[in-house]
């Protein structure tokens, strides 16, 4: 599904990926766990084609196709989302507005046919139901005056609609407590499947008892410097990062 | 919903500016220049009465004292009055009667403009069709007014300005200038002297207009000003929708556009006037050529209870001055201002309202959208004053201005006059950038940067849009996204 090799990338001329080499199988959950600074957010802006993120060597391909060379919005097509850290407030446009726009957008680029009305708002009231989000929140502009848990369920709600096939949560458990967590991870262990992957990139091993990661990389310096199984992680919860940001 | 899709669609589909054509008719010209013998050409083109052309003279030599404005924030090179023609108007000899009488080149002009007069009457019988009354005005003349007979039963005469002045005169005499005085201001002034036509709205007491009317301005002409004049009244307990929309063909030099508009509203009338403004707006790299838009538009609350509501959205032009205005003199009249305003590449738009609050419990409220992009410029200028017999005078004013870019303008000047103290004004303003977090959080989510620029925009100007009828805000929203285009990367 995802191959990342000897990627380097470059923020302002300074380089943040080092040399990073990963690879997600198809169905698999992979977590991405680093010390601050390490370049965790770097590396879900550079998958994702965001403007700065300049790539200087080495390639990232989804299901061969070479992901750096499309737009932002054609990496959304082919089935990449990205659950930002913190989601953006877009003033003056509904939710439901904002998602229906970003389906049929991708629906297009893919050549499918446009959304219909009643598919699209059963879509929605399903998600919301799932999510436990009323669905009149849906009505207000999108995340204009959310809490930082109810943004990060909407995020959630826009996968399950968007229904991606590669996903990158983005510190998706920061600003959650114990309840909205779980409610967070049940949505997003809803979409597992033989078809997609994820990339869970988090600070804290927290998480990761709620999503069940496959495999679990330590993200240092710019590079990928451990890789290992589920235990990984609670070696790393019990020992701190030390050893590997000395490593790198 | 389906409206952002449409402007997604609508975008991908069009130039820059589409309306940028030629009409190849044949044409009338006065001479070049302007003089007491071309404002007496105009007025007995246009068969007047001696004391219309009294007026026009009056104005003509009230101009010749009055001196251009030049407190606005915009720049452009002096205008030489006398290099523009004042009259033109497509060959025809007497004003058509009938549909059947128009030149085919100018019903086919507004038909690609998107405004299809013969089908309007054709789908008059149609059941559940909209039904809009167009007036459509071609450089100096209108040329064709649709459904007169259907409005003429409910009592409302709908006409161009000449034929009110000769079959209406003495609605026109007594309404004409008391709402925009000749002299009130340097272009006003030339238009009292020299406007070829306009609309003419008068709906009787107690009379709601059954259908919404509209005019549709076009300028063709080379070298050719256009001054329309229109008047609009609304007598005790009527109601009245009113709807104009501009456009232009691409000329390399700068045309003049003067209009005046002049609303009455007496007892428990109501107005409203909305404006879709799209003159071409000039080479945006170069800044040449485009439309001057100096217009004054102003309406009188004469009558207790009264309301006007102005909403406008300003897309066009190479350099904007305008202020469409309430004077609320009748006790609890009520006066609203819903702008957009948009400029991109070189324009530059100085444009906002004056709320002059005269009577008791007059109530105001203003909300004002400025985009920039390019290397544009972009001023709201608003006034707001209590009178000391204005008791309880209340006014909103919400004054947002969003930045597309890092080589435009935005300015707000407002002016707050409060003669008496028991007036509450309330003023809010923002000044945003188009954030790059936005942009990335929206592509990311399957939306090309054109299309996440315009499903911002529209959210931002919202507010402003949903004031618009129905069919305008759809139009309204596709030109913001066209206005827009090319303007972020």
């Amino acid at each position: 599904m995802l191959k990342i090799e000897n990627l380097h990338a470059a923020v302002e001329d300074k380089e943040i990926i080092k040399g990073l080499t990963l690879e997600v199988p198809a169905g698999e959950v992979h977590a991405i766990m680093g010390p601050n600074g390490a370049g965790k957010s770097t590396l879900s802006y550079v998958l994702t084609g965001r403007e700065g993120y300049e790539v200087t060597e080495g390639s990232a391909t989804l299901d061969g196709e070479d992901l750096l060379a499309l737009d932002p919005n054609e990496r959304a097509a082919r089935g990449l989302f990205l659950s930002f850290q913190y989601p953006l407030e877009i003033p003056g446009v509904p939710a439901l507005t904002f998602i229906r726009t970003a389906l049929n957008a991708q629906r297009k680029a893919r050549g499918e046919p446009e959304v219909t009305a009643p598919e699209f708002l059963k879509l929605a009231r399903s998600a919301a139901t799932s999510l436990k989000m009323d669905f009149d929140m849906l009505k207000r502009a999108l995340n204009v005056g959310f809490s930082g848990g109810e943004k990060k369920r909407m995020e959630i709600l826009q996968m399950a609609m968007l229904q991606p096939r590669f996903l990158i949560l983005d510190e998706t458990d920061s600003g959650l407590d114990i309840d909205a967590l779980r409610i967070v991870s049940e949505g997003v262990n809803a979409l597992r499947s033989p078809e997609r992957s994820m990339l869970v990139i988090t600070h804290y091993q927290r998480l990761l008892d709620y999503i069940k990661p496959d495999r679990v990389h330590v993200l240092a310096g710019g590079r990928i410097v451990a890789s290992g199984g589920p235990e990984l992680a609670l070696e790393l919860e019990r020992e701190g990062y030390d050893k590997y940001a000395r490593a790198a | 919903m389906p409206a952002v899709k449409q402007t997604v669609e609508h975008v991908e589909s069009l130039e820059k500016y589409k309306h940028g054509f030629v009409t190849e008719v044949a044409q009338e010209f006065a001479p070049k220049g302007l003089n007491e013998d071309i404002v007496r050409f105009i007025s007995a083109k246009k068969d007047e009465p001696e004391w219309m052309l009294e007026w026009r003279l009056d104005a003509y030599r009230r101009w010749l004292e009055l001196e251009e404005p030049t407190w606005a924030k915009v720049n452009f090179p002096r205008i030489d009055y006398q290099d523009s023609y004042y009259y033109a108007a497509p060959k025809t000899g007497e004003g058509p009667k009938s549909l059947d009488e128009v030149d085919p080149e100018i019903l086919e002009t507004y038909k690609k403009l998107g405004i299809p007069l013969r089908e309007q009457e054709v789908l008059a019988g149609v059941t559940g069709a909209p039904k809009y009354a167009v007036d459509a005005v071609f450089d100096s003349v209108s040329v064709v007014t649709t459904f007169k007979k259907e409005l003429a039963e409910a009592g409302v005469i709908f006409c161009s300005m000449s034929e009110a002045i000769r079959e209406h005169p003495e609605l026109v005499k007594k309404y004409l200038g008391t709402v925009v005085p000749t002299s009130d201001n340097y272009y006003a002034c030339l238009n009292a002297a020299v406007f070829s036509d306009g609309s003419f709205v008068y709906v009787p007491p107690g009379v709601r207009c059954p259908m919404e009317l509209s005019t549709y301005f076009r300028i063709n002409a080379e070298n050719s000003g256009q001054f329309e004049r229109t008047l609009i009244i609304a007598d005790a307990g009527a109601y009245v929708s009113y709807l104009e929309g501009c456009t232009a063909p691409m000329r390399d030099e700068n045309q003049l556009h003067a209009a005046v508009v002049e609303l009455v509203v007496l007892d428990d009338a109501e107005i409203k006037y909305s404006t879709v403004q799209n003159w071409y707006p000039g080479d945006p790299e170069t800044g040449k050529g485009g439309i001057y838009n100096f217009v004054t538009k102003r309406a009188d609350c004469r009558g207790a209870r009264s309301k006007v509501s102005w909403t406008q959205v300003e897309t066009g032009s190479s350099v904007t001055w305008k202020y469409p205005s309430c004077v609320l003199r009748g006790d609890e009249s009520v006066g609203e201002f819903y702008s957009i305003a948009i400029t991109n590449g070189r324009q530059q738009a100085d444009t906002g309202t004056k709320m002059i609050h005269l009577g008791r419990n007059t109530r105001s409220r203003i909300i004002s959208k400025g985009i920039s992009a390019g290397k544009s410029s972009n001023t709201y200028r608003g006034l707001v004053s209590a009178h000391p017999k204005a008791k309880g005078a209340r006014n909103f004013t919400q004054c947002d201005s969003l930045l597309i870019g890092k080589q435009c303008a935005a300015h707000t000047v407002p002016y707050i006059e409060a003669r008496n103290g028991q007036a509450v004004f309330e003023h809010e303003a923002t000044t945003t950038r188009l954030s790059e977090d936005q942009l990335f959080y929206v592509m990311q989510r399957g939306l090309s940067q054109e299309e996440a620029v315009q499903l911002l925009v529209n959210g931002f100007v919202k507010d402003v849009l949903q004031e618009l009828p129905m069919e305008f805000a759809v139009e309204a929203q596709k030109l913001v996204a066209i206005s827009l285009e090319g303007s972020v990367g």
